[in-house]
């Protein structure tokens, strides 16, 4: 493990896959390589944050990605803090901005924010000085997700080069959807994305999406299926009209699997509807990577919090 | 009453289709007359190289008083009109409580004398609290010094509210102004197109506002009620208006503000909340769209759309933030920035659609001319005057503002209200 990042490396924050370039994407993704065989040792830790405070600051519930964030961060030999707010600040007294900057005041050297409101991480970052992870924020982008899918494809098949990779569900309203488009196309896959109308507008094509509504028309052209989790609270505003119809057009049943390439890798980011967007044997079969992409998510957030405090470190020289 | 003298300047007034080198001579609140000798006055302002208009006209603004005097008041919002060259201006009645009474009504006509800077006329609300439901006393408000009626932040959704809103109000000749948004397409924080996408923002469709101007349309066409829409924002808006215009609908007419007419969704790419406002920033095409409907005279006059908020309102995540930009004391030269120096318009054209035309619209027939006896509202403007705009030099009480460190051409110089110097540069 080098001490210190190459300059490819010199972003404070991470709070986009949109703007970040192929090269360093596929950084993160190497550096995620060295720390994955961290997590293979009887003692899985390295002192490369010891000293460093990392707060999650959670406005929205959260399993994986917040223990996760949370074991990243300890694995590296940082303090951490756990910080939760059910309630974002329209409905309490403190602004999101008071509440970071109170957080900060208390000497810590990154947030890793979640939020529901699309561009918070971006609000962060302008008005704090410690370094931003975006865990997701709104519809926007949950780019340590993407990175931890494209980590998953790219040890699965060696490549991301000339792939072709569907996701399929609620596209308008996932950040997951939006961070594994930008990062893959950046990377030369082909990007497919499947749903209905009401949630997929026609401008993803405008992001460089193939964009169909007709899930089998695809199906066996596929080489990852990427199946997004079905978000009950939008069948109340009319999305689509019934989760039974929803799941016959476009849920990954025994019958499409069968139709698949042989080969086709299956993913979801999680917490799945076992038996709505996917079968549960499917989901527990040989060609699913969904412990895999938990397990890679790990590595990815080492990565991702080492490289931000690097350049942090870097350019204020004061730590 | 104290006389001023305006030498040297060139007069511009579209009322009188005037465009040449004269002085201006103000005697008792009134224009007394145009020409060159014209004698003493108490004050004589140098006005070479630049022009001499009537006062300028906002149709639109936001004031805030009463119930949220921290953001903006009638006094603050009046000296942020004067110090942009604007001598008359109207506010949206979406204060706390609304202006859907006479009672409120009246409050706006006295509070605008007693700080008695710039002419502030009420809008009263359409519907009793602006809740789209029952009308208001439109009749008793108008009587009283409303000057238009609208419930603006909101469209009146109900058609059948709206039909009769239309009914009623033809029968005073005063014009309804309408916040074109179907509620049921709303609730998004920016324009649905591809930024929004992009930015995994809920959108406002540019449909929310097509529909409601197209319903109106169907609804006034046989009516005939004086019709207004506001802050019109996107090219089928523009081209519903065009073919009413054609239809012979003449009681039709239509405002753009400045930030439509310079500004797209991609300014948004940020989360800078100072672009968040509604109707939201559109596309390029629908901007394109909009200074062909100035040029072709689809689109009649010129309003701010003024809207102060406090930076600690503004400073939210960009869902949670409120809507709205201020626009009084840039306005003239955005306005030249888009129209004039591209050729679009004429200065005369553009100070037409700020003054005469806008003054038609609220039937304010003493101002927006320089004709004799017209109400002495004047504006001196110095079109070759360039400046770096500083919100923090602004009177507005307000910053949310997105042109900071812009670099502009034209400005007043003076403001005239009532013959009196309400306002001058300081050089």
């Amino acid at each position: 493990m080098s001490t210190e990042a190459p300059a490819v490396w010199t972003r404070k924050h991470l709070l986009g896959l949109h703007e970040l370039s192929a090269d360093e994407i596929r950084f993160i993704l190497d550096t995620a390589d060295s720390f994955k065989e961290v997590s293979t040792r009887s003692v899985k830790k390295v002192p490369a944050l010891r000293g460093r405070v990392v707060v999650n600051a959670f406005w929205e519930d959260s399993t994986r990605t917040r223990t996760s964030f949370q074991l990243a961060a300890q694995r590296l030999s940082a303090d951490t803090i756990d910080f939760s707010e059910k309630t974002s600040s329209v409905s309490k007294g403190e602004t999101l901005i008071d509440t970071a900057r109170n957080i900060e005041a208390m000497g810590i050297d990154v947030i890793v924010i979640r939020h529901p409101a699309a561009g918070a991480a971006q609000l962060l970052s302008r008005t704090v000085n410690c370094s931003i992870v975006n865990a997701g924020d709104g519809a926007h982008e949950h780019p340590t997700q993407g990175l931890l899918d494209l980590y998953t494809i790219r040890e699965r098949f060696g490549r991301i080069e000339g792939l072709k990779v569907a996701i399929v569900g609620d596209i308008a309203n996932s950040r997951v959807a939006r961070s594994n488009l930008f990062a893959l196309t950046k990377l030369g896959a082909e990007v497919i994305l499947v749903g209905p109308p009401t949630l997929l507008p026609r401008s993803f094509e405008q992001l460089g999406a193939r964009v169909t509504h007709d899930f089998d028309s695809v199906i066996g052209e596929l080489d990852v299926v990427n199946m997004l989790r079905v978000q009950f609270e939008r069948i109340k505003t009319s999305q689509f009209p019934t989760v039974r119809e929803f799941t016959s057009m476009y849920g990954l049943t025994w019958d499409r699997f069968q139709r698949c390439k042989r080969d086709v890798f299956v993913m979801h980011p999680g917490p799945m509807n076992r038996g709505i967007e996917i079968q549960s044997d499917i989901a527990d079969g040989s060609q699913s990577g969904i412990l895999q992409q938990v397990t890679n998510g790990l590595a990815v957030r080492m990565a991702v919090l080492y490289l931000v405090t690097q350049a942090t470190s870097g350019s204020d020289g004061q730590r | 009453m104290a006389s001023i003298l305006i030498q040297n300047g060139t007069v511009l007034d579209p009322s009188q289709k005037l465009e040449r080198k004269a002085d201006v001579l103000l005697r008792d609140g009134k224009v007394a007359a145009i020409g060159t000798n014209l004698g003493q006055a108490d004050r004589v302002i140098d006005a070479s190289g630049c022009y001499v208009t009537p006062g300028l006209i906002d149709v639109h603004v936001h004031f805030r008083e009463p119930g949220d005097e921290e953001e903006e008041t009638i006094a603050s919002g009046s000296a942020s009109a004067v110090a942009g060259g604007f001598t008359t201006v109207c506010c949206m009645p979406n204060t706390k409580p609304p202006l859907d009474n006479e009672a409120q009504v009246e409050f706006v006509c006295r509070e605008s004398q007693r700080v008695g800077l710039a002419n502030v006329y009420p809008v009263g609300a359409i519907t009793k609290g602006r809740e789209g439901k029952e009308l208001a006393e439109i009749g008793s408000m108008h009587r009283r010094g409303a000057v238009a009626f609208s419930d603006d932040g909101v469209g009146v959704n109900d058609a059948a509210v709206m039909r009769k809103a239309l009914q009623y109000a033809k029968m005073f000749d005063t014009v309804l102004m309408q916040h074109c948004e179907e509620h049921s397409l709303s609730g998004g924080s920016m324009h649905a197109g591809l930024a929004s996408t992009t930015l995994g923002l809920a959108g406002i469709p540019a449909e929310a506002e097509q529909l409601m101007i197209a319903r109106d349309l169907l609804l006034n066409r046989t009516i005939g009620c004086r019709y207004h829409v506001q802050h019109i924002s996107t090219a089928w808006s523009v081209e519903l208006i065009r073919q009413a215009k054609r239809d012979g609908q003449k009681w039709v007419t239509a405002e753009v503000a400045p930030h439509h007419l310079l500004l797209t969704d991609e300014h948004c790419a940020t989360y800078d909340t100072n672009y968040k406002m509604n109707p939201p920033l559109r596309t390029g095409a629908d901007v394109k769209a909009c200074i062909e409907g100035v040029k072709d005279g689809t689109i009649d006059i010129l309003a701010t759309d003024h809207a102060p908020h406090l930076s600690e309102e503004k400073e939210l995540e960009f869902p949670f933030a409120p809507f709205g930009i201020i626009g009084l004391e840039p306005a003239l030269p955005l306005y030249v920035k888009a129209l004039v120096e591209p050729g679009h318009i004429s200065w005369m054209r553009l100070i037409e659609m700020m003054t005469s035309r806008a003054a038609a619209i609220v039937k304010l027939a003493d101002k927006g001319t320089l004709r004799d006896g017209a109400d002495a509202d004047v504006t001196i403007i110095d079109p070759n005057r360039e400046w770096t705009l500083d919100i923090e030099q602004f009177a507005s009480k307000s910053r949310n503002c997105p042109y900071q460190g812009w670099t502009l051409k034209g400005r007043a110089t003076h403001t005239i209200v009532g013959g009196d110097l309400k306002w001058q540069i300081s050089h």
